[in-house]
């Protein structure tokens, strides 16, 4: 499909805001620019055209099953954009009076409060603007906790070898250095090397639970034990917070901070990659650390973004935790539990799991032995999904499972679906063990093939050039 | 209560029993049971959508939505055609996640895409990532771009927004860098103070132009003083002023980013934004974030896909360039329809507008004994004194719909005029000065 710079053309726009009632001000031909920006210039028709094109090119939760693993793809409320789409919300300049933004505070203040009972901590901030964010931010939480001691020596983070990239990113960010431990064989952080790894350099562990593989870890009040005895913090992932809320707390582990995913957990919509929102809560001891909102606090660890964070997408996390209310939210955690246990249960039946019994919220799948027997992999049950309509599991992660994926269904999902999704699974694996070289052709029914990514890395073409177009021509 | 579950009892019946146990709760064998809680949390019950829906109305209903605004200071109302909203509601684009199945994900792919490519025609430079959160991250991670072991010192201009520099000091407190402020001359960087102050262990300088007074900065200058240092120049900028502003690539910058919101989002208490990062061909395994790459696929068809990864955290872990995962996409999606939607002499006009009214309405308000305190040229914003206690005239302005300037420390105003202003709210918020004070 063409590009929009590709439909252009000069004199066929909407005109949009009225001609200049004002006098005419020209800046001196010193501060101007050489040549116009070559945006495009297309009729307001051909433009929504274009984006409708583009849309039935795309694939969102609306157009069917979505188990990305790690990323809760649930269904997105639609009260939740109607509320996010209130003028009283849209239309409210963020350094308006505070006696002007009542309404705004007051949705800051509700959620702060919730999510703090959720999670079990004393004090939240909603200024990180997505997970990673969060965890950056709850990091100098603890980063400052020390340096405020004058422990100075406290500089290295332990990472479990399952977490997400983010965590041992995070650490650096903060100046930190990452000690990496390796989990146990079935997937639990290893008691005797975290023992081993945590000394009075011991900053703080940094752990998803529940892990990556979708275990709730039972060891977690051990865990978080031989954190705080080394003289450590413990910061608590909450990426997969989706199946514990409202059965189990955080903070009630042991746990000194923690962030949340609201683009995950609660409900709002991914937006093809954002904007999120990534709550961090704490315990009472750290409150003082929190980044700051409108007044520079004494000992707050600064700003991490501009004004008061995603503020329409905590809207929209308000509104689903009103929605739920104190029954919903754990019936919830609880029908992704249900919900993920059930799927894995269907699709045992033929793929090898990377752990047996039940899980949480979500499972890990290895095609490690087809790989090297038959000679078909993970990725080519990806894209044999592709051809059937099915968004594929999350791939090769976490990384220390061969040929993994990784699969989440979330509690949105209905009964029929999963068996409908099940058998559509297995019916690709028997295809692929029929005819393990056809799987590399896949997918064949989308609107492109496996792209190159080499070449795209090689030689990387980032933007549309008129030139190009020519030379296509 | 609202339910989003899709289940009922009866398919939960007999999901339980293919499991073989009787409850759900036997599914959390692995939590330790003194953990789980005894008793609902302290939360409210659940609401119907019609309860829902009222809340947050009144929620909204206690906030003053102004008829006229002459507020900016990082977020500035602009017009945003009807066609944004429309598109940015499609649900596809609205559910899906980061596009790593480029094969269903070529709609999502192609729009960032075509986003990085209508920045680097604002900005002139030659790469764009696909966002990050808003300008003032994308202000700090282009400070991260520039450090290395011997150069970890950011030179900041004092005349950049203040929450911007407040998120870059934060990031560097946390990473171990330095940050160096370089005072203000006559509302401008102060060029000799920042020439003394750049050195061999300055990694890049940060210059925002049009800076938080409004006035068009020297970049150029300020891109000789960097390049000179052996430093990097990292040029904030207003988008919407880009349209007729030198580029800062023309300027000699080496990164280029910005608060985007003023391309179609609207003002949103502040959030959520958009953070746009583009630099120089030389720089661009250094940016943060998603980029978007166009290559093909076997039967030659073009196609895009997530590129570069390899600077990013889910590939590189404790050696990533940035953590950041999550950006800001379907913002990106509004900007690029709002970019499309103007187009290039719309956006133009925009900008064109944004000078014309600013400069009316600062002869105006001279005219009441507002007088401009700085005398370099200036985009849409400005700074004055206040000849009456700021108190109130916000509030006199207030009580007739207007959201004034912003009162600065100093107890000087900063104003800001954009295609929204009509001659006639001028004049009317002129004429009310006058005849009260």
């Amino acid at each position: 499909m063409k590009l929009i710079f590709e439909k252009s053309r000069p004199g066929t726009g909407n005109q949009y805001i009225p001609a200049c009632d004002t006098a005419v001000y020209e800046l001196d031909a010193s501060f101007l620019r050489e040549q116009e920006a070559a945006l495009p210039e297309i009729s307001e028709n051909d433009l929504s055209r274009h984006y409708s094109e583009l849309e039935r090119r795309a694939y969102g939760v609306n157009n069917g099953f979505y188990p990305l693993g790690s990323c809760t793809m649930k269904y997105n409320p639609k009260i939740n954009e109607a509320a996010a789409a209130l003028e009283g919300f849209a239309d409210i300049h963020p350094l308006q009076p505070e006696d002007t933004v009542r309404g705004c505070r007051k949705v800051l203040e509700l959620t702060e409060k919730y999510l703090c009972e959720i999670t079990g901590m004393d004090a939240m901030t909603l200024a990180p603007a997505a997970g990673a964010h969060g965890e950056f931010t709850g990091m100098m939480l603890i980063r400052k906790y020390h340096e405020m001691r004058g422990d100075s020596k406290r500089n290295k983070v332990i990472v479990p070898d399952s977490s997400h990239g983010t965590n041992p990113a995070t650490g650096t960010m903060n100046g930190m250095q990452v000690v990496s431990i390796p989990s146990t064989e079935d997937g639990y952080v290893d008691l005797e090397k975290l023992r081993e790894a945590v000394n009075d350099e011991t900053a703080g562990l940094m752990l998803t639970n529940p892990n990556t593989l979708g275990l709730f870890d039972k060891n977690i009040c051990e865990i978080t034990k031989i954190v705080h005895e080394a003289g450590g913090l413990c910061y608590y992932d909450g990426a997969n917070m989706n199946p514990i809320m409202g059965i189990v707390r955080p903070g009630d582990m042991g746990f000194d901070c923690i962030h949340l995913n609201l683009h995950k957990t609660f409900s709002t919509p991914h937006g093809g990659g954002g904007p999120g929102a990534g709550a961090v809560g704490c315990k009472e001891f750290l409150a003082g650390y929190l980044p700051y909102d409108n007044e520079i606090t004494e000992n707050s660890c600064g700003k991490v973004r501009s004004f008061h964070g995603s503020f329409l997408v905590i809207v929209k996390a308000l509104a689903y935790i009103l929605s739920l209310g104190k029954e919903g939210i754990p019936e919830s955690a609880s029908m992704a539990v249900l919900n993920a246990n059930y799927f894995k249960a269907l699709l045992s039946e033929k793929y090898t799991m990377a752990n047996e019994g039940f899980c949480m919220h979500e499972f890990v799948m290895t095609l490690e032995k087809e790989q090297k027997e038959y000679g078909f992999s993970a990725l080519d049950i990806a894209k044999g999904l592709l051809d059937n309509g099915i968004h594929p599991p999350t791939m090769y992660f976490p990384l220390i499972v061969h040929e993994a994926l990784m699969a989440e269904p979330t509690e949105t999902e209905s009964r029929q679906t999963l068996e409908e999704a099940a058998r559509i699974f297995l019916d690709v694996y028997d295809e692929a063990m029929r005819d393990p070289q056809s799987m590399q052709q896949k997918p064949e029914k989308t609107v492109v093939g496996r792209p190159d990514e080499v070449l795209a890395a090689r030689k990387p073409v980032l933007r549309w050039q008129e030139e190009e177009a020519e030379d296509e021509v | 209560m609202g339910s989003y579950l899709s289940v009922n009892d009866a398919d939960r019946k007999v999901m339980l029993e293919r499991l073989g146990v009787s409850s759900v709760m036997d599914l959390y064998r692995d939590v330790p049971q003194d953990l789980i809680l005894d008793k609902p949390l302290g939360l409210p019950e659940g609401k119907a959508e019609m309860q829902v829906g009222r809340v947050m109305k009144e929620l909204a209903g206690e906030n003053r939505v102004y008829g006229t605004v002459f507020r900016g200071a990082g977020a500035y109302r602009h017009y945003i055609p009807a066609i944004v909203d429309q598109v940015a509601a499609k649900e596809t684009f609205l559910t899906a996640y980061t596009p790593y199945q480029a094969e269903i994900s070529q709609g999502v792919l192609q729009s960032i895409f075509e986003y990085q490519t209508m920045i680097c025609e604002l900005t002139g430079m030659e790469v764009s990532n696909a966002s990050v959160y808003d300008g003032a991250t994308a202000a700090a991670e282009a400070a991260a771009m520039c450090r290395d072991r011997k150069k970890k010192t950011v030179i900041v201009s004092e005349t950049v927004n203040p929450e911007v520099l407040a998120v870059m000091k934060t990031y560097s407190w946390a990473s171990d860098n330095e940050i160096v402020t370089v005072p203000a001359k006559d509302g401008v960087t102060d060029m000799d103070k920042l020439l003394s102050a750049a050195g061999a262990d300055t990694a890049a300088v940060y210059v925002q132009s049009p800076n938080y007074y409004g006035c068009i900065e020297d970049l150029e200058a300020a891109a000789k003083i960097a390049h000179d240092a052996g430093a990097k120049l990292i040029a904030g900028v207003q988008p919407i002023a880009q349209a007729i502003l030198k580029t800062p690539y023309e300027c000699g910058a080496d990164i280029a980013v910005g608060e985007g919101q003023p391309l179609g989002l609207p003002l949103s208490y502040g959030g959520p934004y958009l953070g746009f990062m583009a630099c120089t061909k030389e720089m661009m395994r250094k940016l943060p974030g998603r980029i978007v790459g166009k290559t093909a696929d076997e039967k030659g068809n073009a196609a895009y896909v997530l590129t570069l990864q390899a600077r990013e955290q889910h590939i590189r872990r404790e050696k990533a360039s940035s953590n950041i995962c999550s950006n800001e996409a379907l913002c990106a999606l509004r900007a690029a329809v709002y970019m499309a939607a103007m187009g290039r002499e719309g956006i133009w006009e925009a900008a064109r507008q944004c000078v014309s009214k600013a400069h009316y309405l600062q002869g105006k308000l001279a005219e009441a004994g507002f007088e401009r305190k700085y005398s370099g040229e200036f985009f849409h914003e400005f700074v004055t004194s206040c000849p009456y206690d700021t108190n109130e005239v916000m509030k006199v302005l207030s009580d007739n719909d207007i959201l004034g300037g912003l009162v600065l420390d100093g107890g000087e105003i900063l104003w800001c005029a954009t295609e929204m202003n009509t001659k006639e709210e001028i004049d009317r918020m002129v004429s009310l000065l006058k005849e009260v004070f």
